[in-house]
């Protein structure tokens, strides 16, 4: 059988292309005594998501939130502390279900620095046929499949296939990393701050070839970004990540037309107006965001946050469905105990 | 407004063994005193290295330049070595993206902000780490007198970046330089640091060039924006100006790629192409090879940067 097919679809279109639930990733700073571990960084803490098939999930959040650690977990690049993950029904590296390598053929990653990402020593043709090599490919198809993975990203075979990555430019150079994730014909793409790293104009070329791609893929995204105007422009949800917690989650016009979480109302309104008649006067908050090691009890926002009271500190909020989006915030709870709650 | 720096024709070759760079090629502007001045532009559009020669920071066993840069009268390019670490700290100074690198990981910041006291105003040390403290006070970090003793390392980008400020302040400069200062930071420091850096330029009546790549924060800081493609200004006008009716195709263009709010579900206006390589000076318009509007003429001559009306000037032949 070849193994290069696209997959087929197996649970329909209401069951969650991934399902990943309670991840946590803590990652252990060596120092004290004898190098001991005495602290952690705590990047993922309980985290519950699921990407619906043909959706784009876009993540925000600012450095340090755990939204990369996010990504390198969903497509095993770094191995959960606990948590499950099920892949279309299938669950990911357990007995029953799927291996992580079965994983990867369906989840692919785009990162941020298109230089580092590909081996210097190797054509771009050569980098696009390895992995469809690897998975049994004969050459002359993966040949052809390298002509066809370069025009799909708006490159000239003729012209870019013999070429190495030094020889192209930032945005042709993302091209081919998006081709290369493509080259196994995945279902799920993770873009790690895929268009960070290019100028303006270059990355609304990006940027309308990963809409026109989903479409003709049919592919679902996960797209992480600290700029949230990208975020806006591509995603159907947006989840909100804060010292490793989701804040906020829900649809794209809910998080940015009425943001229940006073993190996300920040976020939102510390983009620098486009407009010089309506400038900014004050920041929406002050300070930076804080270490991940030792985050703050309960909410780990309250430190930052113009509405901490006693209750914020002594539990944590948990995320809870307010009808249009999720939001972990006590004032949005009846009865937690914050002065702004509704009574129970 | 008194005029307080004047670029004229600025040209700035970076010549190695292997390879030539035109990275600035004929940059004319001037900067009155208390006017911040936006200078957006793609990665390799030379605003950096224009920034750069403000202080002459290029080195000069490898870079060529050519024009004039004065400051109140003082031509920059002729000074001595002498003149020249005279100027930089005090009359000019100049933060940097990435407050990191920038300090001395070593020394202390209150150690780094009393050498440039001590250096440029020959104060005692008490009385330099005294005002240090004030410094700190002034950008506005928590508890000055026990951050003078932090290192850098023990600071968050957004401290170190407040931090790097007032070293820049230190010495009282009229002309403060500013390359991506807030790139690196998180959107939520980010607009801290540009109200503070709004707030200083007004108070000290600070001449202030911005680099960015980013509209929204020329937006935000700049009296008036200037354009660069290519080692040379296209369009310069004034900040609301540019925003409503940019002129030149690759000003319209950069405005239009930008995504912003609203823009869900619209095909994104891209420019297609890339930025030219700078090894030689084109003889035409650097823009006609991405050019929707292109025409026969665009190659064949530059074009001259044209007043379209007071203040705004544009690089295009089809600018009227």
């Amino acid at each position: 059988m070849d193994t290069l097919l696209p997959i087929q679809d197996r649970g329909g279109p209401a069951q969650p292309l991934l399902l990943a639930t309670g991840l946590r990733k803590h990652f252990p700073v060596a120092g004290g005594l004898l190098g001991r571990t005495t602290k952690v960084v705590r990047a993922v803490d309980d985290l519950t998501l699921s990407v619906a098939k043909g959706e784009t999930l876009g993540v925000v959040g600012e450095s340090g939130c755990g939204k990369s650690t996010v990504a390198r977990l969903l497509i095993r690049l770094i191995k959960p502390d606990k948590g499950t993950m099920v892949l279309d029904g299938d669950p990911v590296d357990e007995p029953h279900g799927i291996t992580v390598n079965e994983l990867r053929r369906q989840v692919q990653m785009v990162f941020q620095d298109s230089y580092a990402s590909l081996n210097p020593r190797l054509t771009i043709a050569e980098t696009l046929a390895f992995a469809p090599r690897a998975h049994g490919l004969p050459a002359a198809e993966a040949r052809e499949r390298v002509r066809d993975l370069l025009s799909k990203v708006g490159l000239d075979p003729a012209n870019y296939a013999t070429r190495y990555p030094h020889e192209l430019s930032g945005g042709q150079r993302q091209r081919v990393n998006i081709a290369r994730a493509l080259a196994l014909r995945p279902r799920l793409i993770i873009l790690d701050e895929a268009v960070s790293a290019l100028d303006k104009s270059v990355e609304a070329q990006v940027l309308n070839m990963l809409v026109d791609l989903k479409t003709e893929l049919d592919l679902t995204y996960v797209f992480i970004s600290h700029d949230l105007n990208v975020v806006q422009y591509l995603s159907d949800r947006v989840l909100v990540m804060y010292l490793g917690k989701i804040v906020e989650l829900g649809p794209v016009e809910a998080i940015y037309g009425n943001p229940q979480h006073p993190y996300t109302r920040a976020l939102l309104s510390a983009r620098p107006s486009m407009d010089p008649r309506k400038r900014t006067h004050e920041a929406p908050i002050q300070g930076d965001p804080p270490n991940p090691i030792d985050p703050p009890s309960g909410c780990r926002f309250r430190t930052r946050c113009p509405f901490a009271e006693d209750v914020c500190a002594r539990t944590e909020p948990l995320l809870a469905d307010t009808g249009h989006q999720a939001v972990a915030c006590h004032m949005r709870v009846a009865g937690s105990g914050h002065s702004k709650a509704r009574a129970a | 407004m008194t005029n307080l720096l004047q670029v004229r024709d600025l040209h700035v070759t970076f010549v190695t063994p292997d390879r030539t760079v035109h990275a600035v090629n004929g940059v004319s502007f001037d900067l009155a005193r208390g006017e911040t001045l936006g200078i957006l532009g793609e990665s390799g559009s030379g605003k950096s290295v224009t920034l750069r020669s403000i202080l002459r920071l290029h080195p000069e066993h490898r870079t060529k330049w050519s024009g004039s840069i004065k400051l109140e009268g003082d031509e920059i390019l002729d000074m001595a070595p002498k003149a020249l670490s005279d100027l930089r700290g005090q009359r000019v100074s100049m933060i940097f993206q990435e407050p990191a690198t920038a300090f001395d990981p070593v020394f202390t910041i209150g150690q780094q902000i009393a050498e440039t006291v001590r250096r440029h105003t020959g104060k005692s040390e008490t009385e330099a780490m005294k005002r240090a403290k004030d410094l700190l006070e002034m950008v506005r970090i928590p508890s000055p007198a026990q951050r003078l003793k932090a290192y850098p390392h023990e600071m968050s980008g957004g401290m170190r970046q407040r931090a790097m400020i007032a070293l820049a302040l230190s010495c009282n400069p009229t002309l403060l330089l500013a390359d991506e200062p807030t790139t690196a930071l998180d959107a939520t420091v980010q607009i801290q640091v540009l109200l503070l850096i709004r707030e200083l330029q007004r108070e000290f009546n600070l001449g202030v060039i911005f680099v960015t790549h980013d509209i929204g924060v020329a937006v935000e800081v700049s009296d008036r924006i200037g354009v660069m493609y290519a080692g040379k200004l296209v369009e310069m006008a004034p900040v609301e100006r540019m925003v409503d009716a940019p002129q030149h195709p690759y000003s319209r263009g950069l405005l239009a790629s930008t995504v912003h709010d609203g823009m869900r579900g619209q095909r994104l206006e891209s420019i297609p192409g890339a930025p030219p390589d700078l090894a030689e000076v084109p003889a035409g318009c650097s823009f006609a090879p991405r050019c929707k509007f292109v025409r026969p003429d665009c190659t064949t001559a530059i074009p001259s940067l044209r007043d379209v009306e007071a203040a705004h000037a544009v690089r295009c032949v089809l600018a009227a």
